[in-house]
């Protein structure tokens, strides 16, 4: 009698699996590309370049106009630029390092992805709380590291 | 040859003197090193515990370096490779195949150990990169050369515990097939030959690109690579401390497995399936498929899931009915009540299994799933579970070893042993708390290997991370000093028994 139950629950998990992968929309992103550092930094300095509407504590503030390519780029120790969101607009987000390893953790939700030199992670996001967001960097990355944190702003 | 063998009063095991000795010499200088990655624990989580945050960036770096590769590489496999020599010679009745590649593989070990220690004491500001070394951060060509001449010894000491059962077989100094317990043995030696190979290939060319002998090499490939020495490795922990639990069962309560069969097959699962199931480090990295990280840590991880409960139902009912054979039959729980728990080395195994199934397990299971480990990745969350599986878990059981190796190697009365009563409980309770606090405070989002939470040494958008954090981490904080306590005087109990234990 347990046993079968045990069994008929643990079949339901297995089917669960890729089921959930398929339609529960929680997933980890599946898009990258590979990239230089020098081209993704080209890549970012166009975005700023483009979209920047100020300076906070010498980072640029960027507000990009909603539903487009984002950038954000990691190196020993911060984080660039600071993302001026919509909130409930769906952005496509590259994320990568120039340097070596980093890790994007964003506060207070704790969602959290690598950041891999090489690599151009690119994850399509839809802020869905207005508030403020701070990045801070998970993966130790050198003597800096406790000092990298960067903002996200969500309107 | 006969001379070279004593024959044990207690066990009745032929013992080869050669391997003892290498026995006695590895675990003692396994107790070192959870001296020394011990101090280390105390004042790195003094410096977590952000109400007192003891140390600097640079020191705390320097000493989490320290203690991750002290505690997980040191003193774990040390003490391992003291069990490998333990059940292949003196429990088969064997003789250690070359007692000189032993040494050898001990002399390799602790140089390895020796030279990493020093060169990140040394430079810091360099070297202190973590246990993970993810390339490209680039420490000295010494401190990756350490790792491989560690990982080298250990390998030898593997190569020497096959040779050996060769020799058992081919000798017949066994009768039937190997012991249960030897066969765990086996499993983490089998487990410990593939890890060390894929050690090998994420670290040998990271050396190499150190001394600017080879270009650069890909970090996720390198991130892949290492995962499958560093989580596959954890898994030699896995199957020793089980082969452990097995052993304890029956020195403690003359428990044994109930089915051989049902309990040898859950160690082949962890063969089969446990090391292609450390991808799940990899689940928030880009470049990656979801298919494949589907296969790895879903379904491959499950069936290695599946062997540990089998083994958590097979241990605790091999001591269920060995004590209900002792008469203890009324009610449900009457053995479980008249349970040696005065003897610490029983009351080590209950916590070991409690610990490493309930705080390091389900966590494990968690993290390990595709979509909840967006929320755990690299948050102190993940530092928690592997306190309850490696700092919890296996520790306590090879402590709740050693007070039988004291006694039958060692050949000494073990000293203090009104202490020794309360030891695993003060170790296995404050490790536990510095579990539940890491796990709870990774929730609300603090990162793993983080020197400044409150100031962020001084960066423009520091911000305050929620107050219930902090509460975790204090709990943290309080538990690491209960475990030190506990950790303290599981040291000072070996220490002392091995100078002024009464010879036997």
């Amino acid at each position: 009698m347990w046993f079968s139950i045990a069994i008929v629950w643990a079949l339901v998990m297995f089917i669960m699996m890729p089921l959930w992968h398929v339609y529960g929309k929680q997933n980890p992103s599946t898009e990258t590309y590979k990239v230089t550092p020098a081209d993704f930094q080209k890549d970012v300095d166009a975005f700023i370049a483009k979209y920047k509407v100020g300076e906070e504590k010498g980072v640029p503030v960027v507000a990009p106009p909603p539903g487009s390519d984002i950038y954000l780029l990691a190196k020993q120790w911060s984080w660039s630029p600071v993302l001026k969101l919509k909130k409930g607009v769906t952005y496509r987000l590259h994320l990568s390092s120039i340097d070596v390893l980093h890790g994007f953790s964003l506060y207070p939700l704790s969602i959290n992805f690598m950041v891999i030199p090489d690599y151009e992670y690119v994850l399509t996001i839809t802020p869905t709380q207005a508030g403020e967001y701070y990045v801070v960097c998970n993966e130790y990355c050198g003597l800096g590291h406790q000092q990298m944190v960067g903002k996200i702003i969500v309107e | 040859m006969a001379e070279e063998f004593r024959t044990c009063p207690v066990t009745g095991f032929k013992v080869h003197l050669p391997a003892e000795k290498l026995i006695k010499v590895n675990g003692v200088t396994a107790v070192v090193a959870i001296l020394i990655g011990g101090i280390m624990a105390l004042l790195v989580a003094m410096t977590r515990w952000e109400t007192i945050h003891l140390l600097s960036p640079l020191d705390y770096y320097k000493f989490l370096t320290l203690h991750g590769w002290n505690m997980l590489g040191y003193w774990i496999i040390f003490f391992e490779v003291a069990i490998l020599y333990f059940t292949a010679a003196v429990m088969l009745n064997c003789r250690l195949a070359s007692p000189k590649v032993g040494w050898l593989a001990y002399i390799l070990m602790l140089s390895g150990a020796l030279i990493t220690n020093i060169t990140v004491l040394m430079n810091p500001a360099k070297n202190a990169i973590m246990f993970t070394s993810y390339v490209p951060l680039k420490a000295d060509p010494l401190y990756y050369l350490g790792v491989i001449l560690f990982a080298v010894g250990a390998l030898t000491a593997v190569l020497l515990f096959f040779a050996t059962l060769h020799i058992a077989r081919k000798e017949k100094t066994y009768k039937g097939s190997l012991p249960l317990v030897v066969f765990g043995a086996l499993t983490a030696a089998i487990l410990a030959f593939g890890t060390l190979f894929f050690g090998a290939v994420a670290l040998v060319p990271t050396f190499t690109w150190s001394m600017d002998l080879t270009p650069t090499w890909d970090a996720l490939v390198y991130r892949i690579i290492f995962w499958a020495f560093a989580h596959s490795s954890q898994q030699i922990n896995v199957s020793a401390m089980i082969a452990v639990w097995y052993l304890l069962a029956f020195l403690t309560v003359g428990g044994t497995t109930i089915n051989e069969k049902f309990s040898r097959l859950a160690f082949l699962l962890y063969i089969l399936f446990i090391n292609i199931a450390s991808a799940h480090h990899i689940l928030v990295d880009p470049g990656v498929t979801p298919a494949w990280k589907i296969w790895n840590t879903s379904y491959a991880m499950y069936a290695a899931v599946l062997a540990s409960m089998m083994h958590a139902f097979a241990v605790p009912g091999a001591i269920e009915v060995a004590l209900r054979k002792k008469g203890y039959t009324r009610g449900l729980f009457e053995w479980l009540w008249k349970a040696p728990w005065k003897n610490p080395a029983f009351s080590a195994l209950i916590l070991s299994i409690i610990t490493f199934g309930f705080l390091g397990g389900i966590t494990g299971v968690l993290a390990g799933t595709e979509q909840l480990n967006i929320r755990f990745h690299n948050t102190l969350a993940i530092t928690g579970h592997f306190h309850g599986t490696v700092a919890a878990g296996t520790t306590l059981a090879f402590m709740g070893l050693t007070y039988y190796v004291l006694p039958l190697i060692f050949r000494r009365e073990v000293v203090g042993q009104k202490y020794a009563v309360y030891q695993p409980w003060l170790f296995g309770i404050g490790v536990s708390l510095v579990a539940i606090g890491m796990m709870a405070s990774g929730l609300y989002g603090v990162p793993r290997r983080h020197a400044d939470l409150t100031g962020f040494g001084g960066a423009g958008f520091a911000f305050d991370y929620d107050p219930t954090a902090f509460l975790w981490l204090s709990i943290m904080g309080l538990g690491a000093l209960l475990a030190a306590v506990g950790g303290a005087l599981y040291v000072l109990i070996a220490v002392g028994t091995l100078l002024k234990g009464k010879k036997l």
